[in-house]
């Protein structure tokens, strides 16, 4: 995984509320056995067309935003199923962030997985953020994960509250199975002491 | 760890900690490991490009069931060939890192959170995980089960833990007795309508109250099944009589002296008295009705005696998303929804897809008919309850009423397979979402319970089921 440490990137605005996994990528999508590929399928129904042809008015087809990096969006991004495909299909198109009041709780952990780094922000920062992402390519969102910051073009800067631990792995880019497997002994006890007390599992 | 009162999840999540972080994070113990083809092949790749095994095959169940077609022949030959090398890739998966297989050809085949209660793999005060956002299902055995991504599986499959940090309590009280004509599912999406679809966002959800005590073990996997529309991690309820009922001789459920171990250690799983839930809702069940979705969010639901919604009659973000709801479904505010004319019915998923859920359906079904010009579909959720209901004479009933009987998988809740709704189409359907193009391109959802959607199966209106079994409004 990639380390996230900070990004400064186009934000590409999607107020839309209740953004779910189905649009982030749908499930004619999910046959592939590889994670990588998927960012041009990324919300497939809204950027195209039936015929495959681009959509103009969606964001991430307009020139502004074909190079974003951030995404701002409305509230409980990310709702509905597990699929990491969504963060796979956001990571392949180019984004490394996302930033919203709320996400759905399956995803906001697929995204550490994968080095995207999903922001937490009240609702009146996201309000200025979106404005900013409103703005297109020439307004510059800057996230410092170390300072737990998001900043917006015109210096304007908000502070957001992390895990301690996600944050650990995310700036340094960790492996989750490398870690555990260091505690291997301690499962190795916990397998021991579970066949005594339930032997029926 | 005594003396504190805790709660139903506290227990579990106590029970299962391995290791305990400073910043609190845990590393949690996974019972039971559940696995079906569109969300493992990359995690079992995972571990074959870093040498690493499946670290308990013994304790990882593996079926197909999103990709499968429902049609005969699926044994020998699927014709698309992305979903045919997702399910090759399965079965080369299970069969080399030796893990417990169900393949399409076994008739325990099934939804995987049908086969897991079904085959006793899922038992209470268990961890349940599964690549998929309905494992909370087996919530309704006293299990903590939830969904999980790829990268989470991989991390199962290598090391039997997951690293997690605990969720927050919340309690959801059903008091009281149903009324006639509502069920689980509409408890369900009450729930949901009234909480919303991110109302349970960092909570594991408890069902209690006289209402869920009172249903059967089917009818609380459907309650659980959609803790995660609700937003929540997982839903639990505590486990009971029925509960053990149900366990009991089911193949891998524990036998003998062990059983008798289980339960003395089951007996136990419940929220003590005084212990803290961080949110609490509370509805009377008398207050339920008949319920069905009329948008794209599974928060968008109305008694059936209601009407569509204005975008105006809500408020900041959900303005926007109503308007583009209303024009996805195509529906003006102000029509009743017992008007809306509707083209397919479909009946099954792990929400919806047990022998009760065909029953209630067949119920209402039996000697009427599809109305005309409808596309009726009843997809079991397992190769059991297919067996148990052409035992009972069900199937005959759906095909009298011009159904299609179809073999188990998750079907049309989410076309993955050839069981899509073409754009336009407007579906009655027992399952869980009702996002745009879930069950199709441009198709168009209504979430309902079985007997709601043979009711508009026979009408091709959506329909209050009362007006066919003549239960008082």
């Amino acid at each position: 995984m990639d380390k996230f440490t900070t990004l400064t990137g186009i934000a590409a605005p999607m107020p839309l509320v209740n953004i779910d996994t189905d649009m982030i990528i749908p499930k004619q999508f999910l046959k592939t056995i590889k994670r990588s590929g998927l960012g041009k399928n990324l919300f497939d129904e809204m950027r195209y067309d039936s015929d495959g042809n681009e959509v103009p008015d969606f964001v991430l087809n307009q020139p502004a935003y074909r190079e974003a990096e951030i995404l701002v969006a409305g509230d409980n991004f990310g709702c509905g199923s597990s699929r990491e495909h969504a963060p796979w299909a956001l990571l392949d198109f180019g984004i490394r962030c996302v930033i919203s009041t709320s996400f759905a709780d399956i995803f906001f952990n697929n995204c550490f997985k994968n080095g995207i780094l999903p922001v937490t922000l009240p609702q009146d920062a996201v309000d200025v953020l979106m404005d900013d992402a409103r703005k297109g390519a020439n307004a510059r969102i800057t996230v410092d994960l170390e300072a737990q910051t998001v900043t917006a073009s015109d210096g304007q800067s908000f502070g957001f509250e992390i895990d301690p631990f996600k944050k650990h792995c995310m700036l340094n880019g960790l492996d989750d199975i490398g870690l555990t497997m260091e505690k291997a002994a301690a499962i190795d006890t916990f397998e021991t002491e579970m066949a005594q007390a339930r032997p029926w599992v | 760890m005594t003396g504190q009162p805790r709660t139903l999840y506290d227990k579990i999540w106590d029970a299962h900690v391995v290791d305990r972080q400073d910043d609190g994070t845990c590393l949690l113990y996974i019972d039971r490991h559940l696995v079906h083809e569109v969300t493992s092949p990359q995690a079992f790749e995972g571990l074959r490009m870093t040498g690493r095994g499946v670290r308990a095959p013994d304790k990882t169940i593996a079926v197909p069931d999103h990709n499968v077609p429902t049609t005969d022949g699926r044994e020998t030959h699927i014709d698309n060939a992305e979903s045919r090398i997702q399910v090759n890739e399965l079965d080369k998966n299970a069969r080399e890192f030796g893990v417990h297989y169900y393949p399409v050809t076994d008739v325990r085949q099934g939804i995987v959170h049908i086969v897991g209660p079904e085959q006793g793999w899922t038992l209470p005060g268990m961890t349940v995980v599964c690549g998929d956002s309905h494992t909370a299902t087996h919530g309704a055995f006293g299990a903590l089960a939830h969904g999980i991504g790829t990268s989470e599986v991989e991390h199962v499959l290598a090391t039997q833990t997951l690293i997690q940090s605990k969720s927050k309590n919340m309690k959801v009280e059903i008091t009281g007795s149903l009324p006639p004509g509502v069920t689980a599912k509409d408890i369900t999406l009450t729930v949901i309508g009234r909480t919303g679809t991110a109302g349970g966002n960092g909570h594991v959800i408890e069902y209690c109250g006289q209402a869920i005590r009172d249903l059967s073990m089917e009818g609380r996997m459907t309650v659980c099944n959609m803790a995660i529309e609700g937003g929540a991690r997982a839903g639990l309820i505590a486990p009971d009589e029925k509960t053990f009922a149900y366990v009991q001789g089911r193949p891998h459920a524990p036998k003998g002296a062990a059983w008798e171990a289980a339960l003395n250690w089951w007996r136990t799983l419940k929220s003590d008295e005084g212990a803290h839930f961080d949110k609490v809702v509370t509805i009377a069940a008398e207050d339920i009705a008949p319920v069905v979705t009329w948008g794209t969010s599974p928060e968008d639901v109305l008694p059936i005696t209601g009407t569509v919604p204005a975008p105006e009659d809500f408020a900041g973000g959900k303005v926007e998303a109503a308007r583009r709801s209303l024009e996805y479904m195509g529906l003006k505010p102000g029509t009743r929804l017992q008007d809306i004319a509707i083209d397919a019915v479909f009946i099954g998923s792990c929400t919806n897809g047990r022998i009760e859920d065909l029953r209630a359906a067949a119920a209402i079904l039996k000697g009427r008919k599809l109305a005309d010009g409808l596309r009726g579909m009843v997809v079991p959720g397992s190769g059991l309850v297919r067996a148990q209901a052409e035992e009972e004479g069900l199937d005959q009933i759906f095909l009298d009423a011009g159904f299609e009987w179809r073999l188990a998988g998750c079907s049309m809740c989410l076309g993955m397979n050839p069981d899509q709704l073409k754009p336009g189409e407007r579906c009655a359907a027992t399952s869980n979402r009702n996002f745009e193009g879930r069950q199709g391109y441009k198709g168009r959802t209504h979430l309902m319970s079985p007997a709601m959607a043979a009711a508009a199966a026979v009408t091709g209106r959506l329909t209050d089921i009362r007006e066919l079994t003549g239960a008082t409004v």
